[in-house]
């Protein structure tokens, strides 16, 4: 079942469904999480149309952990936007779990995580963590406990009461990692979350995250500029190239599930690194 | 997903580092241009009573036939009776005369004065705040509102408050709406201003990936206000109404000018100059400015408190 993009109007009341703290159960009769067809987007500007999307077609089934790679202005973000209904696109079809991509975000499909930590400054990590919970009407004592659980499971315990200035740039974006999985829905989409970050905590985070997906089966779309990160996590790699945006190539990334810091070392993922640094050159040497 | 290495990562020193640095003798350094500048005023202000008002006395002193040598000029400027200017310890002298040694209830208190007038300051204050909010959430929210009520709210302090006043006191008046409430409504227009404009830039304050993050929530527009456009709106909030607080007193001493009303610092204006009081308008006028300076420091210290709760950082 694929809606068309002039149906994304809204269910009209997005709890009705959910109940208090309960999460509506994801439909299953489809195992395709996100499917796009022919996904055209232009930006209308002052100074003209920027055709940031172009004939996209992508398919992500659950349980997957999908890479978006490309370079600067190739529309990953754009992509990811237009799955999590913060962007319309003009032109094809989106189908995010079986229905429109507005009507998944009222289903709450997804955690978004951006690029910067978005911690609002005048809420404490605890309160920050459970703005979701308060807006989706969970109750006081489930917030709590969904507060405590999500900040030890990025190893944020004991923080609940700092403000973000009060943490680091990594810290931060663990807290907002945690916030993403507080109501926890069944697929977290990341732009660049860790992009900001220095290599060495940025490995730390992989191998959590990589951990955390393992262990949570949640589906993961994840922008990033780096191969090494991209072969690490994924379990499928869409090389994008740009001006218009489109996929370049689709590469899976068969490293099984159990994946230590040093196989970035071995044959294999040097072959697919290898093979994700040809599919970019490729994308971008045609433009020229 | 208890990983050491993650542990290391999130020592106490990091924290450390990220604690807010002392500055030592903070104080003495912000005093130190301040009591100079205090200081330049007093010289200049000796200075211009002596100019302005030697040629009365001198005058005065030729005309009961004892001509002043310059010490003696020098002397009687520093005391007149009238002055043109009256010296600094002259108004010192009064405003002590009014405010320690006389009782508070008496008429001539100049803290019963000052009360009279702080009490429609507040109230239009409080009146101005609540309206330029509500103007402010309207104009936010409604593309029509936003269209239709800013250009009228731009317009309304075009019109000379010393103008309007006399009309809304004495209109009221006639309908016998007398007393605190006229005198806070002019208050009031003047106050809502710098807050319905503070709050309209404050309510539009917040980054769009915050508004993005909301969004992915699907918040309400009601949550959205409450949770990001509120808060972020808080440090503009209290910048305009520091602005706001200053201008409702100046509204409720202009307000009292044109009843000839019998209390509050306008009142003392007034009857200063009826009768040639310098040295009782210039009281009056130190009081004023000192309760100005009072409610901009209350309002501010309020706004430090708060925002040091928000977890500002300091
Ligand atoms: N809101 C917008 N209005 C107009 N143009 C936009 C808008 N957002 C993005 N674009 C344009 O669309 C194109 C794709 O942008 P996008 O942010 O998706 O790229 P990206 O792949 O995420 O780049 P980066 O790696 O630098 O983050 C760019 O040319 C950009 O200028
Ligand atoms: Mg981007």
């Amino acid at each position: 079942m694929v809606n068309t993009i002039d149906s994304t109007d809204a269910i009209s009341d997005p709890f009705a469904a959910a109940g208090h703290g309960a999460r509506p159960h994801p439909p299953h009769r489809s195992e395709k999480v996100i499917e796009a067809k022919g996904l055209d987007l232009t930006f209308q500007t002052g100074d003209g149309a920027v055709h940031a999307l172009s004939d996209i077609h992508l398919s992500v089934e659950r349980g997957e952990f999908v890479s978006l790679i490309g370079p600067s202005g190739c529309g990953k973000t754009t992509l990811l936007r237009v799955i999590a209904d913060l962007e319309r696109p003009t032109g094809g079809t989106i189908a995010v779990n079986g229905v429109s991509p507005a009507q998944a975000r009222l289903a709450r499909a997804y955690g978004y995580v951006f690029q910067s930590s978005a911690l609002f400054p005048w809420r404490t990590i605890a309160n920050n963590i459970a703005l979701p919970l308060e807006i989706m009407g969970f109750g006081r004592a489930d917030r709590k406990q969904r507060v405590r659980e999500n900040l030890e499971l990025v190893n944020l315990a004991g923080f609940e009461k700092k403000f973000p200035w009060q943490l680091s740039g990594g810290m931060q974006q663990r807290a907002s990692i945690a916030r993403a999985l507080s109501f926890d829905p069944d697929m977290l989409l990341m732009d660049e979350p860790f992009g900001a970050l220095d290599e060495i905590v940025r490995d730390h985070l992989n191998e959590q995250l990589l951990r955390l997906w393992a262990k949570t089966k949640k589906t993961v779309v994840f922008v990033t500029h780096s191969i090494p990160e991209a072969v690490f996590l994924s379990t499928k790699i869409v090389v994008m190239s740009p001006r218009p945006g489109r996929v370049h190539e689709i590469i899976d990334c068969d490293l099984g599930e159990d994946r230590p810091l040093d196989i970035r070392e071995s044959e294999k993922f040097l072959e697919i690194a290898h093979r994700v640094r040809e599919g970019l050159r490729a994308g971008h040497s045609y433009e020229e | 997903m208890g990983n050491p290495l993650m542990a290391t990562l999130t020592t106490p020193s990091e924290l450390a580092q990220r604690r807010p640095v002392f500055r030592a003798g903070g104080r003495f350094d912000r005093l130190v241009p301040i009591l100079t500048v205090v200081l330049a005023i007093l010289v200049l202000w000796y200075v211009f009573a002596v100019i302005l008002n030697a040629p009365g006395e001198i005058d005065r002193a030729e005309r009961v036939g004892h001509p002043l040598s310059f010490t003696q000029t020098i002397t009687a400027t520093m005391d007149a009776r009238r002055p043109v200017l009256p010296a600094p310890h002259q108004v010192v002298a009064e405003l002590w005369k009014t405010t320690v040694a006389t009782p508070v209830t008496s008429k001539r208190s100049l803290i019963y004065h000052a009360g009279v007038t702080l009490s429609s300051t507040l109230l239009g204050f409080a009146l101005g705040t609540a309206l330029g909010i509500l103007l402010a959430i309207g104009i936010v929210h409604s593309k029509a509102l936003d269209k239709s009520l800013m250009p009228w709210i731009i317009t309304s302090q075009t019109i000379p408050i010393i103008a309007l006043a006399p009309m809304v006191i004495v209109v009221l008046n006639a309908i016998d709406i007398t007393g605190l409430l006229p005198k806070a409504l002019i208050s009031m227009y003047l106050a809502f201003f710098p807050v319905a404009v503070g709050m309209v830039k404050g309510l539009r304050s917040p980054e769009i990936m915050h508004l993005d993050l909301m969004h992915t929530y699907s918040a309400s527009r009601a949550q959205t206000f409450w949770k990001l456009r509120g808060p972020s709106a808080v440090p503009f909030l209290f910048t305009s109404m520091k602005v706001a607080i200053a201008i409702a007193l100046v509204g409720a001493i202009v307000a009292e000018l044109p009843t000839g009303a019998v209390a509050g610092l306008g009142a003392r204006l007034l009857a200063g100059s009826y009768y040639g009081q310098t040295v009782q308008i210039w009281s009056a006028l130190i009081m004023a400015s000192i309760c100005a300076a009072l409610l901009v420091v209350i309002v501010d210290a309020v706004g430090k408190v708060v925002t040091r709760r928000m977890g500002v950082q300091p």
